[in-house]
Formats: structure tokens, sequence, C-alpha cells
């Protein structure tokens, strides 16, 4: 066991590695880079000054001496006058030294964000604390809800509450973030007024008023998907030889649910609910968009609208680092849950 | 000037008109499927249940409504008539005397010819993207999953890879305006499309191999046409000036396509490392079959099951993507007709008008719950067999 998770961390170091060079990559592309350049600096810039702008950040040098500085496995110079040989910050905002140091994400340091002007750690963390807290609030609705629509369906297949909820669960698949939002917004803010379409004063603090609409939007998303997949574990664990062993010795149906197919049937949706964090996190973005709540979804877009390259590789990071981490709980979870699993 | 209106009735009545070619295809369509059901294999087993009824109405209702677009709707989706700014429901145009079924828009569009046209967009290239990105997965997944070993690795680690990234962010970081300037797009475009040619040049050598007449006569229609193809939608050099895209929906198909490949790659190589396990496949090792032949022959007919149901999801999801690459205004021109632009053109104005949000909305939704309903029903089915 512990060889596995050894062997899976590596593997996840080496796609965060390869995953940043893409991304850093990609927004080094020329067209990006002039975009930088031009929202930098003053307006109506001459050509001559945007390239002794990007020359000066260090913008110029080679592609891999400044992943290597980011990385932090390489030291980032400041800026030097070529005349005087004097030195001065790259960016005043985030107190950038003025001599070559080590300092890159390895060392702790995720750089400088060039939209917001402060470092990207300053930026990042609340927003991610901010849509933490989002997240705890889908979760504690998607969960019991999906699970409870599951259980309910597969208990009896065939039975006229599995086709209504079945059929539900489909629907509630097929509705895409920001058509649900819209849909909520429509009937519970501009048609009833029991919520606010916008969750801009969450930041201050959560009210069931401002923060009840993006949570269902987000939740509803990913309900049908788990509820489909508790109900074919459900029914699969139904059918099974213990279930009608059980209801031969005289247990009523509902001990029988309760007490010996719930806990089988609870192991596959464990994976699917781990593996729901990556779908999330692109409904994170829209739903934060959408009900303007300063997270990291919005910070996310803000970075990419902008090409603020630090910010967006450290969004990467984030992100891919929960995907891959979420996925090597799903295995280790499914492992320890399933006891077929780990005498093998 | 005074805007006459329509009562609601004459409304909902005036929408079904305009659908008729829609209706009368659907009969025709639906009537035959009844009544031959018997004799069109999984298709006609899906007019067995109400749900799969429900979803090839669905889905064919969208179909026809892109075929017939421009005999639906009343008014060019672009054309702004200035007097009908966000009219509301069944406003009369005062020149032309068409009506603004679902009200009109905030620069003065007619939002009912807008839903119609946005189906053009969404059902041109959500199943042809959905079909490239099953012909780069089969081709890759089928020998990942045959072979295993150092194939296996680096192919599941490379769609792993892709697979990690957040779908967002990639498409924010594929397709910006800027990129257009770079030659990514097109080299994807080349190395995707290179695929299909891939494809059925192999299908077709591993089983007439043999038999030179049938050969060549396929390997050339292959050739010929992928290669017209492929010249057209990468380099635009069409010569005969047919097969064209814009560079805009190139960048969007090309990011479609790689988002949802890893997905399908994934599917393909665990259906093949299941099958290859089967008797028949032992067989045909031991009658000297070529392992192309095998994976393209033996294996890949036997998991058709599960990858058609995947397929009808998958152009679902596709619609969704596509929708959320044009609720952030990514690739798609800002005027264009599709639901996910409109959706975002109209969320933004839901507190003082609602109802040019409304039929975007729910024709995305009911489109790719069609979809949902035709690929649950296509799974039950295979199941019974």
């Amino acid at each position: 066991m512990f060889s596995f998770i050894a062997r899976r961390i590596g593997t996840i170091l080496l796609t965060m590695l390869c995953l940043t060079l893409v991304v850093f990559f990609l927004v080094n592309l020329e067209p990006n880079l002039k975009k930088l350049a031009i929202s930098q600096t003053e307006m109506h810039t001459p050509a001559d000054q945007l390239e002794s702008w990007l020359v000066n950040h260090g913008y110029r040098q080679n592609f891999f001496l400044r992943y290597g500085q980011w990385l932090g496995v390489l030291p980032k110079h400041p800026i030097t006058d070529p005349a005087t040989g004097k030195t001065t910050q790259r960016f005043s905002f985030c107190n950038d030294p003025t001599e070559p140091t080590f300092s890159g994400v390895l060392q702790g340091d995720f750089g400088c964000s060039t939209k917001f002007k402060t470092t990207v750690a300053a930026k990042l963390f609340p927003a991610l604390g901010a849509t933490g807290l989002l997240m705890f609030w889908v979760l504690a609705v998607m969960v019991p809800i999906s699970l409870l629509i599951g259980i309910l369906a597969g208990m009896r297949e065939g039975s006229r509450t599995d086709r209504v909820l079945s059929v539900a669960s489909i629907a509630s698949t097929a509705t895409p973030e920001y058509v649900s939002g819209v849909i909520f917004t429509v009937i519970f803010a501009s048609w009833l007024g029991w919520l606010n379409g916008s969750a801009a004063s969450a930041s201050q603090g959560i009210t069931f008023y401002n923060f009840t609409l993006p949570v269902i939007t987000l939740a509803i998303y990913g309900i049908g998907y788990i509820a489909r997949m508790t109900r074919a574990s459900m029914v699969e664990v139904m059918t099974q030889q213990y279930i009608r062993t059980a209801r031969l010795k005289g247990l009523s149906f509902g001990s029988v649910v309760i007490k010996h197919a719930l806990r089988n049937a609870l192991i596959a949706p464990f994976t699917v609910i781990m593996l729901q964090f990556p779908w999330l996190l692109t409904g994170v973005v829209i739903v934060e968009v959408m009900f303007r709540y300063q997270g990291f979804g919005y910070t996310l877009v803000e970075a990419a609208g902008n090409n603020d390259i630090d910010l967006l590789l450290g969004c990467s990071l984030v992100s891919v680092f929960i995907v891959l981490i979420t996925q090597l709980i799903s295995d280790v979870g499914y492992a320890f849950l399933n006891p077929r699993i780990r005498v093998q | 000037m005074q805007i006459e209106y329509i009562s609601a009735f004459d409304v909902v009545i005036g929408v079904l008109w305009r659908f008729w070619p829609v209706w009368v295809a659907l009969i025709l369509v639906m009537g035959a499927s009844f009544s031959y059901k018997k004799r069109l294999g999984l298709y006609g087993q899906l007019f067995d249940s109400g749900v799969g009824i429900a979803g090839v109405f669905i889905c064919l209702f969208w179909l026809f409504t892109a075929i017939f677009a421009s005999t639906i709707s009343p008014f060019d989706p672009l054309a702004q008539v200035s007097v009908m700014k966000d009219t509301l429901p069944g406003a009369i145009e005062p020149t032309s005397k068409l009506i603004y079924y679902f009200g009109g828009d905030k620069l003065a569009r007619d939002v009912f010819s807008r839903m119609v046209y946005g189906s053009q967009i969404v059902l041109i290239i959500a199943p042809a993207a959905t079909g490239f990105a099953l012909m780069v997965g089969i081709t890759l997944g089928l020998p990942a999953g045959y072979y295993g070993g150092k194939i296996d690795t680096l192919l599941s680690f490379l769609a792993n890879l892709v697979l990690a990234f957040p779908v967002i962010l990639l498409f924010y970081l594929l397709v910006t305006p800027g990129i257009m300037d770079t030659p990514i797009p097109y080299a994807m475009a080349g190395l995707f499309f290179l695929f299909p040619i891939i494809f059925f040049s192999v299908l077709f050598w591993t089983r007439y191999k043999n038999r030179p007449d049938r050969l060549y006569i396929l390997l050339g229609i292959t050739l010929v046409v992928g290669g017209w193809v492929y010249a057209g939608l990468v380099f635009d050099k069409d010569p005969l000036k047919i097969v064209h895209i814009d560079p805009n929906q190139l960048n969007i198909f090309v990011a479609v396509v790689f988002a949802s490949s890893p997905g399908v790659f994934r599917i393909v190589r665990g259906l093949t490392m299941d099958i290859k396990t089967r008797d028949y496949v032992a067989a045909a090792q031991t009658r000297g079959e070529s392992p192309w032949y095998i994976m393209l022959w033996e294996i890949l007919p036997n998991a058709r099951g599960p990858l058609i149901v995947d397929a009808c999801l998958r152009i679902g999801y596709t619609t969704i993507l596509l929708g959320t690459l044009g609720y952030f205004g990514l690739g798609l021109a800002p005027e264009s007709p599709d639901w996910g632009t409109a959706i975002k053109d109209a969320s933004r104005l839901l507190r003082s008008f609602i109802h040019p949000a409304l039929p975007p909305t729910i024709a995305l939704m009911s489109f790719v719950l069609g979809l949902n309903l035709l690929a649950d029903s296509l799974r039950e089915q295979s199941m019974k067999d």
C-alpha cells in the first residue's frame, strides 16, 4: 500500500511539472506577452517601449531559464540599468528582491500578480478560502440529497419511484450551471424575490439570502450524476445472495436496506463523489462569475482574461493538485472501504 | 412609436405554427420508424419504451429545426430592428407585420429566430467534434489496451495529463484570440484530422489485404475524400471551395476534440482490455490474424454498445462545453446566435428583462436532455440482449 501511494505521488509531481510547463508555454506565446505589455504600460505606448518593458521585466529571457526561475531552481534577477549598474525591483508592489535570489514555487513564493498588483499568495489563498466555503455548502447539500435519491430509486428497481427519480436525475445532469443558474435566478430572484441574484455581498458574510442560489446551482448538476451512480450500485447490491438470505430470514425490507444493503452500496458513490471535484471546479468558475462571488473561479477568469502569468500558473497548480489528490484519495479510499480489494 | 402585442395564446399557436416543417418531418420519420420498428435493429427497439421515444423525439426535433432553420425563423438572427429593442414576447414588428414571438433582446434582435439559428451551430459542431474525438480515442485506445506495456503507460499518462486540466482553464488557454496568430491550432488540427484517415486506411487494409480489387478502390476513396476534407479544414485550401471552416470555429473545434478525446481513449482502452481475454480473440490469434485486424474487426465491433451510449452522452456533454465557451465569450463571434452566447448576454440583464434568457436556456437543456434520455434507453436495450 505504501509503495503504491509513493508511486502515485511521484506520478502526481511529474504530472504537475508537465502541466505547468504546458501552461507556462501557452501564457508566454508572443500575442499573450504583447497583451500583457499593453495592459501594464500607459495607453498608446509605442511598440519599442512595449518591447523594452518586456525586456526590462525579464520576459525576453530564455524560456527554460524563466521556467526554472518560476520553479525556484534558478535565481530571479532584478532589473539592472545597463548604464549605471543600479538594480531596481522587478515589481515594486510585490517586494521583489533587489539581488538575485532563489525565489520560486519550491521556496513557497508563487510570484507576482500583475493584474491585482500584489503577490499571488495574497490574492490566491483568500480566494481559495472563499471557494472552500462554497464547496463545503455544496457538498453538504449535494451528497445527502443525491444519496437519498439514489437509494430510494435503486431500492426497488423498475418501480414508479425508480422511474420518476431516474428521469429527474437525467434531467438534472442535462442542466449545466449556466442554465440552472439563469432559471433559478428568474424563479427565485426575479419572480418570487425570495433570494438575491448576486452573491457579491457574501464576501462580507454569508446568509441564506445571498448564498442559496450559488449553492443550489452548483449542486444540481452533480446531484443527478451521483444519484444515478448510487442507484446503479444499489440495484446491484439488492440482487445479491445475502440480501435474499436476509429477507428469507424474515427481516423487514426497511432493515434489510438500512443494515445490509446501504453499507455495500455506498462504496461506489464515494469514488464518484471524489471524482466529481474536477467537474465542480469548472462549475465553480461559472457560478462565481455568474453570481459575482470573489473566489477561486473568479480569480482564475480574471487571471486568464488579463494574461496574469504568475497568478494563472498558481491557479493551474492549485486546480491540478486538487484534481490529482482527489483521484488518489478515491483510489486509496476505495481499496480501504472494499475488503475484497484490500486482501489482494 | 407604439408597439402592438398579440396575446399569450396567439404566441403559443404562432410558435407551434412556425415549426410546421419540423412537425411534418417528425410525423413522417416517427411514423415510418414505428411501422418498421421490428426491422430497424437497435434503433427500432428504442420505440419500445417511453423514455426512448421521448429521446428520439427531442433529438429529431432539434435536428429538423437546424435543417429548416431558414424556413422556421421569421427574421435574420443578426438583423436589428431598433424599435423592437427589449420588447416583450408577442410584439408585432411595424414594417413587415411579422411577430417577435419571444420578444427582442437588448440589441433589438428577434430572440425566437436566434434560438432557431443557434441550433444549427450546436448541431454541426457537437456531433462532428464528437466524431473526431471518437476517431482519436479509438485509434489510440485500441493499441493501448491491446498491447499494454510501454505504449499503454505513455498514452495513459498523456490522457491523464489532459484530463487533469480543468476544462475551463484549458479553454482559456487554447481558445484566446491571440492564439490564432500562432501555428498551434493549425498544428493540432493537422494532427487530429489525420486520425480518421489513418483509421479508415488501416480498417480497409487489414480486411482486404488479399483482395486488391476491393482494397485499392476503398483506399483510393479514403485518401481522396480524406485528403480533400483535410486540405479544406486544416489549410483552408480546398480546390473546389466547398469545405471551409472559419479560423475561429476551427479553434473551438480543435479545443473541444482535444478536451474530449482522452475520455473516449479511457473507455476504449478499458473495453479492449476486457474483450481481448475472450475466446474469439484467442481464436483469431490462433488463426494468425494481424494485431490490427483483431483490434479493428474483432474487438471494436464487440465494443460498439458502450461506445454508442457514450457517443450520445458525449454529444450532450460537447453541447454543454460549447455553451460554456459561449458563456465566457471564448472563440465564437460576439453576435453569434449560439445558445451559450445568448445565455451570457441575457443573464447580465436578468434584473430588468428575463424573456431573452429563457428560450436559449430551455433549448440547450432540452437538447441535452433528449440525448441523455436516448443514451439511457440505448443502455437499457443493450443490457437486455
